[in-house]
Protein backbone atom coordinates (compact mmCIF):
# COMPACT_ATOMS: atom_id res chain seq x y z
CA UNK A 1 0.00 0.00 0.00
CA UNK A 2 1.60 3.54 -1.08
CA UNK A 3 -1.03 5.75 0.74
CA UNK A 4 -1.26 9.93 0.88
CA UNK A 5 -2.62 11.96 3.10
CA UNK A 6 -4.24 14.90 2.53
CA UNK A 7 -3.19 17.73 5.66
CA UNK A 8 -5.74 20.63 6.23
CA UNK A 9 -4.70 23.69 7.74
CA UNK A 10 -5.85 27.03 9.13
CA UNK A 11 -4.06 30.17 10.34
CA UNK A 12 -0.85 28.47 10.15
CA UNK A 13 -1.51 25.08 11.75
CA UNK A 14 -2.14 21.76 10.86
CA UNK A 15 -5.73 20.21 11.35
CA UNK A 16 -6.12 17.56 13.96
CA UNK A 17 -8.18 15.47 12.40
CA UNK A 18 -6.46 15.39 9.53
CA UNK A 19 -3.55 14.11 11.64
CA UNK A 20 -5.58 11.34 13.29
CA UNK A 21 -6.15 10.25 9.60
CA UNK A 22 -2.19 10.20 9.34
CA UNK A 23 -1.16 8.64 12.17
CA UNK A 24 -4.43 6.16 11.53
CA UNK A 25 -2.64 5.13 8.08
CA UNK A 26 0.89 4.84 9.60
CA UNK A 27 -0.43 2.53 11.80
CA UNK A 28 -2.21 0.66 9.15
CA UNK A 29 1.16 -0.23 7.19
CA UNK A 30 3.12 0.67 4.05
CA UNK A 31 4.19 3.90 3.10
CA UNK A 32 3.01 6.94 4.16
CA UNK A 33 3.24 9.94 2.51
CA UNK A 34 1.37 13.34 3.12
CA UNK A 35 0.79 16.56 1.12
CA UNK A 36 0.18 20.10 2.39
CA UNK A 37 -1.04 22.76 -0.30
CA UNK A 38 -1.22 26.32 0.48
CA UNK A 39 1.00 29.28 0.42
CA UNK A 40 3.54 29.77 3.01
CA UNK A 41 3.14 26.16 4.13
CA UNK A 42 6.57 24.69 3.86
CA UNK A 43 7.14 24.87 7.86
CA UNK A 44 3.53 22.99 8.11
CA UNK A 45 5.39 20.27 5.93
CA UNK A 46 7.84 19.87 8.43
CA UNK A 47 5.86 19.52 11.11
CA UNK A 48 3.75 16.30 10.16
CA UNK A 49 7.09 13.83 10.42
CA UNK A 50 6.09 13.86 13.68
CA UNK A 51 2.92 11.92 13.22
CA UNK A 52 4.67 9.55 10.99
CA UNK A 53 4.73 10.85 7.36
CA UNK A 54 7.99 9.96 5.96
CA UNK A 55 8.01 12.09 3.08
CA UNK A 56 5.75 15.53 3.00
CA UNK A 57 4.95 16.94 -0.82
CA UNK A 58 4.47 20.77 -0.54
CA UNK A 59 2.90 22.96 -3.15
CA UNK A 60 3.52 26.07 -2.12
CA UNK A 61 1.71 28.93 -5.03
CA UNK A 62 -0.51 32.00 -4.18
CA UNK A 63 -3.07 30.03 -5.90
CA UNK A 64 -3.41 27.69 -3.28
CA UNK A 65 -3.51 30.73 -0.70
CA UNK A 66 -7.43 30.77 0.07
CA UNK A 67 -8.87 27.36 0.91
CA UNK A 68 -10.79 26.75 -2.30
CA UNK A 69 -11.25 22.45 -3.20
CA UNK A 70 -11.00 22.83 -7.18
CA UNK A 71 -6.76 24.60 -7.37
CA UNK A 72 -6.52 21.16 -5.18
CA UNK A 73 -8.14 18.48 -7.06
CA UNK A 74 -5.29 19.60 -10.19
CA UNK A 75 -2.91 19.58 -7.12
CA UNK A 76 -3.55 16.30 -6.35
CA UNK A 77 -4.23 15.02 -10.05
CA UNK A 78 -0.55 15.57 -10.82
CA UNK A 79 0.36 14.09 -7.16
CA UNK A 80 -1.16 11.17 -7.17
CA UNK A 81 -0.56 10.11 -10.65
CA UNK A 82 3.43 11.33 -10.59
CA UNK A 83 3.82 9.32 -7.04
CA UNK A 84 1.80 6.13 -7.81
CA UNK A 85 -0.28 6.01 -4.77
CA UNK A 86 -2.77 3.36 -4.37
CA UNK A 87 -4.63 4.92 -1.62
CA UNK A 88 -5.78 8.71 -0.58
CA UNK A 89 -6.94 9.67 2.58
CA UNK A 90 -9.02 12.83 4.23
CA UNK A 91 -10.44 13.97 7.30
CA UNK A 92 -14.41 15.53 6.43
CA UNK A 93 -14.41 18.50 6.45
CA UNK A 94 -16.33 21.06 4.52
CA UNK A 95 -13.02 21.90 2.34
CA UNK A 96 -11.61 17.95 1.86
CA UNK A 97 -15.27 17.20 1.18
CA UNK A 98 -15.28 18.82 -2.02
CA UNK A 99 -11.54 17.97 -3.05
CA UNK A 100 -12.28 14.09 -2.35
CA UNK A 101 -15.37 14.19 -4.29
CA UNK A 102 -13.79 16.32 -6.87
CA UNK A 103 -10.58 14.13 -7.35
CA UNK A 104 -12.84 10.83 -7.59
CA UNK A 105 -14.66 12.21 -10.71
CA UNK A 106 -11.06 13.82 -12.15
CA UNK A 107 -9.71 9.71 -11.65
CA UNK A 108 -12.67 7.98 -12.24
CA UNK A 109 -11.84 6.66 -8.69
CA UNK A 110 -13.99 4.97 -5.72
CA UNK A 111 -14.44 7.27 -3.05
CA UNK A 112 -15.75 5.66 0.33
CA UNK A 113 -17.13 8.50 2.54
CA UNK A 114 -18.30 9.37 5.96
CA UNK A 115 -16.39 6.51 7.29
CA UNK A 116 -15.81 5.48 11.47
CA UNK A 117 -12.62 2.64 10.31
CA UNK A 118 -10.14 1.87 8.31
CA UNK A 119 -8.81 -1.94 9.02
CA UNK A 120 -6.54 -3.98 6.45
CA UNK A 121 -8.45 -7.64 5.96
CA UNK A 122 -6.92 -10.58 3.93
CA UNK A 123 -5.06 -7.89 2.96
CA UNK A 124 -7.37 -5.45 1.73
CA UNK A 125 -8.41 -1.77 2.92
CA UNK A 126 -11.78 -1.88 4.59
CA UNK A 127 -13.66 1.17 5.14
CA UNK A 128 -16.24 0.74 8.30
CA UNK A 129 -19.61 3.17 7.81
CA UNK A 130 -21.97 3.46 9.59
CA UNK A 131 -25.49 4.22 7.14
CA UNK A 132 -29.09 5.30 7.72
CA UNK A 133 -29.05 7.02 10.80
CA UNK A 134 -25.74 4.91 12.22
CA UNK A 135 -28.87 2.06 12.21
CA UNK A 136 -26.56 -0.20 10.31
CA UNK A 137 -22.45 -1.01 9.66
CA UNK A 138 -21.44 -0.99 5.91
CA UNK A 139 -17.98 -2.71 5.30
CA UNK A 140 -17.26 -0.39 2.20
CA UNK A 141 -14.41 -1.64 -0.57
CA UNK A 142 -12.82 -0.62 -3.50
CA UNK A 143 -12.64 -2.49 -6.80
CA UNK A 144 -9.61 -0.61 -8.32
CA UNK A 145 -7.13 2.12 -7.22
CA UNK A 146 -6.62 4.77 -6.60
CA UNK A 147 -8.98 4.25 -3.55
CA UNK A 148 -10.13 7.59 -2.11
CA UNK A 149 -11.74 7.88 1.45
CA UNK A 150 -13.42 10.70 4.05
CA UNK A 151 -12.93 9.80 7.60
CA UNK A 152 -15.86 11.56 9.42
CA UNK A 153 -14.64 14.21 11.41
CA UNK A 154 -13.36 13.48 14.94
CA UNK A 155 -12.73 9.72 14.53
CA UNK A 156 -9.02 9.22 14.92
CA UNK A 157 -6.89 11.23 17.57
CA UNK A 158 -3.32 11.63 16.16
CA UNK A 159 -0.12 10.23 17.36
CA UNK A 160 3.16 11.06 17.72
CA UNK A 161 5.10 8.16 16.42
CA UNK A 162 7.34 9.33 13.79
CA UNK A 163 10.41 12.17 13.17
CA UNK A 164 11.59 14.57 10.45
CA UNK A 165 10.02 13.85 6.98
CA UNK A 166 11.87 13.91 3.77
CA UNK A 167 9.80 17.81 2.50
CA UNK A 168 9.67 17.60 -1.16
CA UNK A 169 8.72 20.51 -3.07
CA UNK A 170 6.44 19.76 -6.31
CA UNK A 171 4.59 22.13 -9.32
CA UNK A 172 1.56 21.27 -10.84
CA UNK A 173 -0.88 23.22 -13.60
CA UNK A 174 -4.13 24.21 -12.82
CA UNK A 175 -7.93 24.01 -15.36
CA UNK A 176 -8.98 27.20 -15.95
CA UNK A 177 -12.35 26.50 -14.46
CA UNK A 178 -10.72 25.48 -11.21
CA UNK A 179 -9.70 29.45 -10.60
CA UNK A 180 -12.90 30.28 -11.87
CA UNK A 181 -14.29 30.84 -8.26
CA UNK A 182 -12.48 33.24 -5.70
CA UNK A 183 -12.58 34.11 -1.75
CA UNK A 184 -14.34 37.37 -1.45
CA UNK A 185 -13.93 37.23 2.58
CA UNK A 186 -12.16 33.99 4.72
CA UNK A 187 -13.87 32.74 8.05
CA UNK A 188 -11.60 33.53 10.82
CA UNK A 189 -11.86 32.55 14.11
CA UNK A 190 -15.09 34.09 15.33
CA UNK A 191 -15.27 36.64 18.47
CA UNK A 192 -16.00 34.88 21.66
CA UNK A 193 -19.21 34.20 22.20
CA UNK A 194 -20.90 32.20 24.93
CA UNK A 195 -18.78 29.43 25.97
CA UNK A 196 -20.25 26.00 26.21
CA UNK A 197 -17.43 23.15 25.65
CA UNK A 198 -17.23 23.60 29.66
CA UNK A 199 -20.87 23.19 30.27
CA UNK A 200 -21.91 20.33 32.40
CA UNK A 201 -25.64 20.55 30.67
CA UNK A 202 -26.95 21.78 27.90
CA UNK A 203 -29.64 22.05 25.96
CA UNK A 204 -29.59 22.88 22.61
CA UNK A 205 -32.33 23.86 19.97
CA UNK A 206 -32.95 23.23 16.42
CA UNK A 207 -35.15 23.95 13.85
CA UNK A 208 -38.18 22.94 15.23
CA UNK A 209 -38.22 25.66 17.70
CA UNK A 210 -40.24 27.38 14.63
CA UNK A 211 -38.47 30.67 15.15
CA UNK A 212 -35.57 32.93 16.78
CA UNK A 213 -38.58 33.42 19.38
CA UNK A 214 -38.56 29.80 19.95
CA UNK A 215 -34.97 30.29 21.80
CA UNK A 216 -36.22 31.53 24.64
CA UNK A 217 -38.09 28.43 26.27
CA UNK A 218 -34.39 26.93 25.62
CA UNK A 219 -33.00 29.62 27.09
CA UNK A 220 -35.57 28.89 30.01
CA UNK A 221 -35.22 25.63 30.48
CA UNK A 222 -31.14 25.76 30.62
CA UNK A 223 -31.51 28.31 33.27
CA UNK A 224 -33.35 26.20 35.46
CA UNK A 225 -31.38 23.06 34.96
CA UNK A 226 -28.06 25.49 35.47
CA UNK A 227 -26.54 24.75 31.76
CA UNK A 228 -25.76 26.75 28.23
CA UNK A 229 -27.52 27.17 25.59
CA UNK A 230 -26.43 25.38 22.04
CA UNK A 231 -27.90 25.22 18.28
CA UNK A 232 -27.83 23.56 15.03
CA UNK A 233 -26.29 24.86 11.95
CA UNK A 234 -29.37 25.00 10.56
CA UNK A 235 -30.72 27.53 12.74
CA UNK A 236 -27.02 29.23 12.86
CA UNK A 237 -27.37 29.50 9.24
CA UNK A 238 -30.61 31.26 9.59
CA UNK A 239 -29.44 33.46 11.74
CA UNK A 240 -31.26 32.00 14.75
CA UNK A 241 -28.54 31.71 17.01
CA UNK A 242 -24.41 32.61 17.22
CA UNK A 243 -22.38 30.51 15.88
CA UNK A 244 -20.29 30.29 18.45
CA UNK A 245 -23.20 28.61 20.68
CA UNK A 246 -23.16 25.84 17.52
CA UNK A 247 -22.33 22.15 17.91
CA UNK A 248 -21.23 19.89 15.27
CA UNK A 249 -18.89 19.40 12.38
CA UNK A 250 -18.73 22.89 11.59
CA UNK A 251 -19.32 23.76 15.17
CA UNK A 252 -17.78 23.03 18.54
CA UNK A 253 -17.38 19.51 20.10
CA UNK A 254 -19.23 19.15 23.72
CA UNK A 255 -19.48 16.42 26.04
CA UNK A 256 -21.60 17.50 28.56
CA UNK A 257 -23.01 15.25 31.60
CA UNK A 258 -26.49 16.05 29.84
CA UNK A 259 -27.38 16.95 26.39
CA UNK A 260 -31.33 18.14 25.60
CA UNK A 261 -31.79 17.78 22.60
CA UNK A 262 -35.18 19.95 21.35
CA UNK A 263 -35.99 20.34 17.81
CA UNK A 264 -33.26 19.23 16.55
CA UNK A 265 -33.46 15.75 13.55
CA UNK A 266 -30.13 14.65 14.96
CA UNK A 267 -28.24 14.43 11.46
CA UNK A 268 -24.61 12.68 11.43
CA UNK A 269 -22.86 16.39 10.78
CA UNK A 270 -24.91 17.30 14.45
CA UNK A 271 -24.19 14.20 16.41
CA UNK A 272 -19.85 13.83 16.01
CA UNK A 273 -19.96 17.02 17.74
CA UNK A 274 -22.75 15.73 20.98
CA UNK A 275 -22.19 12.23 20.70
CA UNK A 276 -19.82 11.86 23.55
CA UNK A 277 -22.06 13.32 26.17
CA UNK A 278 -22.68 10.95 29.22
CA UNK A 279 -26.92 11.25 28.68
CA UNK A 280 -28.98 12.63 25.48
CA UNK A 281 -32.32 13.29 26.04
CA UNK A 282 -34.40 14.24 22.48
CA UNK A 283 -37.87 15.96 22.20
CA UNK A 284 -39.15 15.11 18.64
CA UNK A 285 -42.19 14.98 17.16
CA UNK A 286 -41.03 13.07 14.09
CA UNK A 287 -40.76 9.18 15.61
CA UNK A 288 -38.17 8.40 12.91
CA UNK A 289 -35.85 11.21 13.71
CA UNK A 290 -32.29 9.89 13.31
CA UNK A 291 -31.66 11.17 17.02
CA UNK A 292 -33.54 8.63 18.78
CA UNK A 293 -31.18 6.34 17.49
CA UNK A 294 -29.09 7.14 19.68
CA UNK A 295 -30.73 9.07 22.63
CA UNK A 296 -30.75 7.81 26.04
CA UNK A 297 -33.94 8.84 26.51
CA UNK A 298 -36.47 10.08 23.68
CA UNK A 299 -39.71 11.38 23.93
CA UNK A 300 -41.90 11.55 20.74
CA UNK A 301 -44.00 15.01 21.21
CA UNK A 302 -44.22 18.70 20.70
CA UNK A 303 -41.60 20.39 21.91
CA UNK A 304 -44.23 23.79 22.66
CA UNK A 305 -45.53 21.54 24.93
CA UNK A 306 -43.13 19.48 26.56
CA UNK A 307 -40.64 21.81 27.38
CA UNK A 308 -42.34 24.45 29.44
CA UNK A 309 -43.62 22.07 31.34
CA UNK A 310 -40.57 20.19 32.24
CA UNK A 311 -39.05 23.67 32.85
CA UNK A 312 -42.11 24.08 35.61
CA UNK A 313 -40.79 20.64 37.01
CA UNK A 314 -37.37 21.51 37.36
CA UNK A 315 -37.84 24.74 39.04
CA UNK A 316 -40.26 23.25 41.25
CA UNK A 317 -37.92 20.54 42.02
CA UNK A 318 -34.66 23.20 42.61
CA UNK A 319 -37.01 25.04 44.83
CA UNK A 320 -38.03 21.77 47.18
CA UNK B 1 -31.09 31.99 -18.05
CA UNK B 2 -31.23 28.52 -17.87
CA UNK B 3 -31.05 26.48 -14.32
CA UNK B 4 -31.03 23.11 -13.49
CA UNK B 5 -32.15 21.08 -9.89
CA UNK B 6 -30.69 18.03 -9.14
CA UNK B 7 -33.17 16.20 -6.90
CA UNK B 8 -32.93 12.71 -5.50
CA UNK B 9 -36.24 10.79 -4.28
CA UNK B 10 -35.23 8.76 -0.92
CA UNK B 11 -37.18 6.68 1.52
CA UNK B 12 -40.21 8.71 2.89
CA UNK B 13 -39.01 9.31 6.59
CA UNK B 14 -42.33 7.56 7.67
CA UNK B 15 -41.04 4.47 5.74
CA UNK B 16 -38.66 2.27 7.99
CA UNK B 17 -35.27 2.66 5.81
CA UNK B 18 -33.03 -0.74 5.60
CA UNK B 19 -30.54 -2.21 3.61
CA UNK B 20 -31.46 -5.12 1.44
CA UNK B 21 -29.46 -8.01 2.46
CA UNK B 22 -29.59 -9.82 -1.15
CA UNK B 23 -28.58 -7.02 -3.16
CA UNK B 24 -26.89 -4.69 -0.01
CA UNK B 25 -28.35 -2.14 -1.79
CA UNK B 26 -30.88 0.78 0.32
CA UNK B 27 -34.29 -1.01 0.25
CA UNK B 28 -35.86 1.82 -1.89
CA UNK B 29 -39.74 -0.52 -2.23
CA UNK B 30 -41.34 2.51 0.54
CA UNK B 31 -43.19 5.24 -0.11
CA UNK B 32 -40.69 7.64 -2.10
CA UNK B 33 -40.24 11.14 -1.02
CA UNK B 34 -38.23 14.23 -2.66
CA UNK B 35 -34.92 14.98 -0.96
CA UNK B 36 -36.06 17.95 1.95
CA UNK B 37 -32.95 19.05 1.56
CA UNK B 38 -33.22 19.52 -2.50
CA UNK B 39 -36.80 21.51 -1.81
CA UNK B 40 -34.69 24.19 -0.46
CA UNK B 41 -32.72 24.02 -4.14
CA UNK B 42 -35.85 23.94 -6.05
CA UNK B 43 -37.11 27.15 -3.68
CA UNK B 44 -33.70 28.67 -4.74
CA UNK B 45 -34.09 28.40 -8.24
CA UNK B 46 -37.71 29.55 -8.22
CA UNK B 47 -36.39 32.69 -6.53
CA UNK B 48 -33.71 33.30 -8.88
CA UNK B 49 -35.75 33.09 -11.68
CA UNK B 50 -38.26 35.63 -9.76
CA UNK B 51 -35.14 38.03 -9.69
CA UNK B 52 -33.97 37.92 -12.95
CA UNK B 53 -37.28 37.95 -14.22
CA UNK B 54 -37.44 34.96 -16.56
CA UNK B 55 -35.52 31.88 -16.34
CA UNK B 56 -36.53 28.48 -17.06
CA UNK B 57 -36.26 25.92 -14.52
CA UNK B 58 -35.83 21.97 -14.83
CA UNK B 59 -35.79 19.33 -12.26
CA UNK B 60 -33.00 16.84 -12.78
CA UNK B 61 -33.36 13.06 -11.08
CA UNK B 62 -31.48 10.09 -11.79
CA UNK B 63 -33.36 6.97 -9.99
CA UNK B 64 -36.83 4.70 -10.75
CA UNK B 65 -39.07 5.37 -12.47
CA UNK B 66 -41.40 5.33 -9.25
CA UNK B 67 -39.12 8.91 -8.54
CA UNK B 68 -41.62 10.76 -11.14
CA UNK B 69 -44.26 10.98 -8.29
CA UNK B 70 -42.47 13.01 -6.05
CA UNK B 71 -40.48 14.79 -8.64
CA UNK B 72 -43.52 16.41 -9.29
CA UNK B 73 -44.01 18.16 -6.33
CA UNK B 74 -41.15 20.36 -7.88
CA UNK B 75 -42.96 21.25 -10.85
CA UNK B 76 -46.46 21.74 -8.62
CA UNK B 77 -43.88 23.97 -6.33
CA UNK B 78 -43.04 26.04 -9.88
CA UNK B 79 -40.53 24.26 -11.51
CA UNK B 80 -40.65 24.23 -15.53
CA UNK B 81 -40.11 20.38 -17.03
CA UNK B 82 -38.76 17.09 -15.27
CA UNK B 83 -36.07 15.20 -16.47
CA UNK B 84 -35.73 11.66 -15.51
CA UNK B 85 -32.77 9.24 -15.78
CA UNK B 86 -34.33 5.73 -15.45
CA UNK B 87 -31.88 2.82 -16.67
CA UNK B 88 -32.01 -0.67 -14.91
CA UNK B 89 -28.79 -0.63 -15.85
CA UNK B 90 -27.81 2.46 -13.56
CA UNK B 91 -29.34 0.94 -10.38
CA UNK B 92 -26.21 0.53 -8.19
CA UNK B 93 -24.17 3.70 -9.39
CA UNK B 94 -21.62 5.46 -6.73
CA UNK B 95 -20.17 8.37 -6.59
CA UNK B 96 -18.42 8.10 -9.79
CA UNK B 97 -21.25 6.65 -12.22
CA UNK B 98 -23.76 8.98 -10.49
CA UNK B 99 -21.47 12.11 -11.65
CA UNK B 100 -20.85 10.87 -14.89
CA UNK B 101 -24.39 9.68 -15.92
CA UNK B 102 -25.93 13.40 -14.01
CA UNK B 103 -22.83 15.13 -15.51
CA UNK B 104 -23.91 13.57 -19.49
CA UNK B 105 -27.56 15.16 -18.62
CA UNK B 106 -26.61 18.23 -17.73
CA UNK B 107 -24.18 18.55 -20.86
CA UNK B 108 -26.93 17.81 -22.48
CA UNK B 109 -29.12 20.50 -20.78
CA UNK B 110 -26.16 23.18 -20.97
CA UNK B 111 -27.81 25.08 -18.55
CA UNK B 112 -26.11 28.51 -16.47
CA UNK B 113 -26.57 26.93 -13.10
CA UNK B 114 -27.22 24.29 -11.36
CA UNK B 115 -27.89 23.39 -8.08
CA UNK B 116 -27.67 21.05 -5.47
CA UNK B 117 -29.46 20.53 -1.84
CA UNK B 118 -26.62 19.84 0.76
CA UNK B 119 -26.96 16.42 1.24
CA UNK B 120 -29.16 13.16 0.46
CA UNK B 121 -30.98 12.10 3.35
CA UNK B 122 -30.24 8.59 2.61
CA UNK B 123 -26.32 8.81 2.05
CA UNK B 124 -25.54 11.98 4.00
CA UNK B 125 -22.52 12.55 1.64
CA UNK B 126 -22.75 16.33 0.50
CA UNK B 127 -20.43 15.01 -1.75
CA UNK B 128 -22.02 14.57 -5.63
CA UNK B 129 -22.20 18.25 -6.39
CA UNK B 130 -18.15 18.55 -6.61
CA UNK B 131 -17.83 15.40 -8.24
CA UNK B 132 -20.52 17.00 -11.17
CA UNK B 133 -18.86 20.19 -11.30
CA UNK B 134 -15.37 18.82 -11.84
CA UNK B 135 -17.24 16.34 -14.89
CA UNK B 136 -18.86 19.73 -15.92
CA UNK B 137 -15.53 21.69 -15.54
CA UNK B 138 -17.42 24.56 -13.57
CA UNK B 139 -16.64 26.92 -10.78
CA UNK B 140 -18.50 25.01 -7.71
CA UNK B 141 -19.67 27.01 -4.43
CA UNK B 142 -20.88 24.03 -1.81
CA UNK B 143 -23.37 24.55 1.74
CA UNK B 144 -24.09 27.99 0.38
CA UNK B 145 -26.73 29.54 2.96
CA UNK B 146 -26.81 32.95 1.08
CA UNK B 147 -26.94 33.38 -2.35
CA UNK B 148 -26.76 36.93 -4.60
CA UNK B 149 -26.62 37.37 -7.94
CA UNK B 150 -24.79 40.34 -9.49
CA UNK B 151 -23.35 41.40 -12.96
CA UNK B 152 -23.90 37.78 -14.14
CA UNK B 153 -21.65 36.87 -11.04
CA UNK B 154 -22.88 34.93 -7.77
CA UNK B 155 -21.94 35.09 -4.40
CA UNK B 156 -22.18 32.58 -1.73
CA UNK B 157 -21.82 32.90 1.84
CA UNK B 158 -21.23 29.43 3.88
CA UNK B 159 -20.02 28.20 7.20
CA UNK B 160 -17.16 26.15 7.27
CA UNK B 161 -15.18 24.89 10.28
CA UNK B 162 -13.99 28.17 11.02
CA UNK B 163 -16.89 30.81 10.50
CA UNK B 164 -17.76 32.11 7.11
CA UNK B 165 -16.42 31.93 3.67
CA UNK B 166 -17.69 34.80 0.98
CA UNK B 167 -17.10 32.84 -2.59
CA UNK B 168 -17.91 34.42 -5.76
CA UNK B 169 -18.04 32.82 -9.42
CA UNK B 170 -19.08 33.55 -12.91
CA UNK B 171 -21.31 31.58 -14.57
CA UNK B 172 -21.93 28.59 -15.53
CA UNK B 173 -21.41 27.73 -12.15
CA UNK B 174 -22.29 24.45 -9.56
CA UNK B 175 -23.97 25.69 -6.71
CA UNK B 176 -25.08 23.19 -3.45
CA UNK B 177 -27.36 24.88 -0.95
CA UNK B 178 -27.71 24.46 2.71
CA UNK B 179 -30.95 23.87 4.42
CA UNK B 180 -31.35 27.41 5.84
CA UNK B 181 -31.27 29.07 2.70
CA UNK B 182 -35.05 29.73 2.59
CA UNK B 183 -38.69 28.62 3.87
CA UNK B 184 -39.66 26.62 0.43
CA UNK B 185 -43.42 27.56 -0.59
CA UNK B 186 -45.99 24.93 -0.57
CA UNK B 187 -47.12 23.67 -3.72
CA UNK B 188 -50.59 25.85 -4.13
CA UNK B 189 -53.35 23.94 -5.79
CA UNK B 190 -53.07 25.63 -8.70
CA UNK B 191 -49.63 24.37 -8.72
CA UNK B 192 -50.16 20.78 -8.44
CA UNK B 193 -53.36 20.57 -11.01
CA UNK B 194 -50.89 22.28 -13.42
CA UNK B 195 -48.03 20.29 -12.62
CA UNK B 196 -49.26 16.70 -14.50
CA UNK B 197 -49.20 18.81 -17.99
CA UNK B 198 -45.81 20.24 -17.70
CA UNK B 199 -43.36 18.40 -19.78
CA UNK B 200 -41.52 15.36 -18.80
CA UNK B 201 -38.89 13.59 -19.92
CA UNK B 202 -37.57 9.55 -18.96
CA UNK B 203 -34.51 9.01 -20.51
CA UNK B 204 -32.08 5.56 -20.94
CA UNK B 205 -28.54 5.18 -20.51
CA UNK B 206 -28.39 5.33 -24.66
CA UNK B 207 -30.29 8.02 -24.78
CA UNK B 208 -27.22 9.84 -22.77
CA UNK B 209 -24.91 8.26 -24.77
CA UNK B 210 -23.39 6.45 -21.48
CA UNK B 211 -22.46 3.25 -22.00
CA UNK B 212 -23.13 0.07 -19.93
CA UNK B 213 -20.01 -0.50 -18.31
CA UNK B 214 -19.74 3.09 -17.19
CA UNK B 215 -23.03 2.99 -14.90
CA UNK B 216 -24.40 1.09 -12.18
CA UNK B 217 -22.31 -1.54 -10.37
CA UNK B 218 -20.04 -2.16 -13.59
CA UNK B 219 -19.45 1.87 -13.71
CA UNK B 220 -18.52 2.27 -10.06
CA UNK B 221 -15.54 1.84 -7.87
CA UNK B 222 -16.60 1.31 -4.88
CA UNK B 223 -18.47 -2.15 -3.39
CA UNK B 224 -20.22 -3.15 -0.22
CA UNK B 225 -18.31 -6.45 0.73
CA UNK B 226 -20.86 -6.89 4.11
CA UNK B 227 -23.35 -5.53 6.43
CA UNK B 228 -23.29 -5.35 9.86
CA UNK B 229 -25.34 -4.65 13.02
CA UNK B 230 -23.69 -1.12 14.84
CA UNK B 231 -22.22 -1.84 18.16
CA UNK B 232 -24.32 -2.11 20.99
CA UNK B 233 -25.31 1.55 22.21
CA UNK B 234 -26.68 0.48 25.19
CA UNK B 235 -30.27 1.01 26.39
CA UNK B 236 -32.16 3.69 24.47
CA UNK B 237 -35.56 4.36 25.27
CA UNK B 238 -38.37 5.84 23.34
CA UNK B 239 -41.51 7.09 24.69
CA UNK B 240 -44.94 9.07 23.30
CA UNK B 241 -45.68 11.88 24.84
CA UNK B 242 -49.72 11.45 26.28
CA UNK B 243 -49.26 14.80 28.47
CA UNK B 244 -46.79 13.17 30.90
CA UNK B 245 -43.66 13.21 28.62
CA UNK B 246 -42.27 16.05 30.91
CA UNK B 247 -42.49 14.02 33.89
CA UNK B 248 -41.12 11.55 32.37
CA UNK B 249 -37.83 13.14 31.64
CA UNK B 250 -37.49 14.27 35.05
CA UNK B 251 -37.88 11.20 36.40
CA UNK B 252 -35.73 9.93 33.82
CA UNK B 253 -33.13 12.55 34.93
CA UNK B 254 -33.55 11.90 38.90
CA UNK B 255 -32.86 8.11 38.35
CA UNK B 256 -29.72 8.92 36.41
CA UNK B 257 -28.94 11.41 38.75
CA UNK B 258 -28.65 14.13 36.35
CA UNK B 259 -30.21 16.95 38.27
C1 LIG C 1 -20.49 19.81 5.63
C2 LIG C 1 -21.62 19.93 6.60
C3 LIG C 1 -21.37 20.38 7.88
C4 LIG C 1 -22.41 20.49 8.80
N1 LIG C 1 -22.13 20.89 10.08
C5 LIG C 1 -23.12 20.92 11.00
C6 LIG C 1 -22.86 21.28 12.36
O1 LIG C 1 -21.73 21.62 12.75
N2 LIG C 1 -23.89 21.28 13.24
C7 LIG C 1 -25.17 20.94 12.89
O2 LIG C 1 -26.06 20.94 13.74
N3 LIG C 1 -25.45 20.62 11.60
C8 LIG C 1 -24.45 20.60 10.66
N4 LIG C 1 -24.78 20.30 9.35
C9 LIG C 1 -26.19 20.26 8.95
C10 LIG C 1 -26.93 18.97 9.26
O3 LIG C 1 -26.74 18.05 8.22
C11 LIG C 1 -28.43 19.27 9.38
O4 LIG C 1 -28.85 19.93 8.22
C12 LIG C 1 -28.79 20.12 10.62
O5 LIG C 1 -28.15 19.61 11.76
C13 LIG C 1 -30.28 20.13 10.82
O6 LIG C 1 -30.62 20.99 11.87
P1 LIG C 1 -31.97 20.79 12.71
O7 LIG C 1 -31.94 19.48 13.39
O8 LIG C 1 -32.10 22.02 13.55
O9 LIG C 1 -33.09 20.91 11.60
P2 LIG C 1 -34.04 19.80 10.96
O10 LIG C 1 -33.23 18.71 10.37
O11 LIG C 1 -34.96 20.54 10.09
O12 LIG C 1 -34.81 19.18 12.20
C14 LIG C 1 -35.81 19.84 12.92
C15 LIG C 1 -36.52 18.79 13.78
O13 LIG C 1 -37.49 19.43 14.61
C16 LIG C 1 -38.59 18.57 14.74
N5 LIG C 1 -39.75 19.40 15.12
C17 LIG C 1 -40.40 20.33 14.36
N6 LIG C 1 -41.40 20.91 15.06
C18 LIG C 1 -41.39 20.32 16.29
C19 LIG C 1 -42.19 20.47 17.46
N7 LIG C 1 -43.20 21.37 17.52
N8 LIG C 1 -41.92 19.69 18.53
C20 LIG C 1 -40.91 18.79 18.49
N9 LIG C 1 -40.12 18.60 17.41
C21 LIG C 1 -40.36 19.37 16.33
C22 LIG C 1 -38.74 17.92 13.39
O14 LIG C 1 -39.41 16.68 13.51
C23 LIG C 1 -37.28 17.75 12.96
O15 LIG C 1 -36.78 16.46 13.27
C24 LIG C 1 -23.74 20.17 8.42
C25 LIG C 1 -23.98 19.71 7.12
C26 LIG C 1 -22.95 19.60 6.22
C27 LIG C 1 -23.24 19.08 4.86
N1 LIG D 1 -29.78 10.30 -7.89
C1 LIG D 1 -29.68 11.63 -7.87
N2 LIG D 1 -30.22 12.36 -8.88
C2 LIG D 1 -30.12 13.72 -8.89
N3 LIG D 1 -29.51 14.42 -7.94
C3 LIG D 1 -28.98 13.75 -6.90
C4 LIG D 1 -29.02 12.33 -6.81
N4 LIG D 1 -28.38 11.96 -5.68
C5 LIG D 1 -27.99 13.09 -5.07
N5 LIG D 1 -28.33 14.19 -5.80
C6 LIG D 1 -28.04 15.62 -5.49
O1 LIG D 1 -26.78 15.69 -4.81
C7 LIG D 1 -26.93 16.26 -3.51
C8 LIG D 1 -25.95 15.61 -2.56
O2 LIG D 1 -26.17 14.23 -2.50
P1 LIG D 1 -25.21 13.22 -1.70
O3 LIG D 1 -23.80 13.56 -2.10
O4 LIG D 1 -25.63 11.86 -2.14
O5 LIG D 1 -25.48 13.46 -0.23
C9 LIG D 1 -28.42 16.09 -3.19
O6 LIG D 1 -28.87 17.05 -2.27
C10 LIG D 1 -29.06 16.26 -4.57
O7 LIG D 1 -29.15 17.64 -4.92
Amino acid sequence: MKTLVFLEHHEGVLQKDSLGVLSKAVSLGGEVEAVVLGQGVEELAAGAGRFGATRVHVMDDVLLAAPLPQPRVDALETLVGEGGFDTVLFAASVLSADVAAGLAARLGAGLNYDLTDLVVEDGQLVGKRPALGDSVYVDAGWTSEPRLALVRSGTFEPSETGGSPDVQAYESRFQDFSLAATMVEQAHEEAEGPSIEDAEVIVAGGRGLGGPEGFAQVEELAKALGGAVAATRAVVDAGWYPYAAQVGQTGKTVSPKLYVAVGISGAIQHKVGMQSSALIVAINKDPNAPIFEYADFGVVGDLNEIVPKLTELVRQRRAA
Amino acid sequence: MKIAVCVKCVPDSSAHTRIDPATKRLDRSGEAALNAFDVNAVEEALRLREAAGEAEVVVLSLGPERALEPMRKALAMGADRLVLVSDEGAAGSDLVATSRILGAALERESPDLVLFGQQASDADGAVLQAAVADRLQRPLISQVAELTREDGKLRGKRQTEYGYDVIEAPLPAVVAVSDAINEPRYPSLKGIMGAKSKPQETLSLGDLGVAADEAGEAGSRTTVLALGEPPARGDTVKIEDDGSGADKILKFLLEKKAL
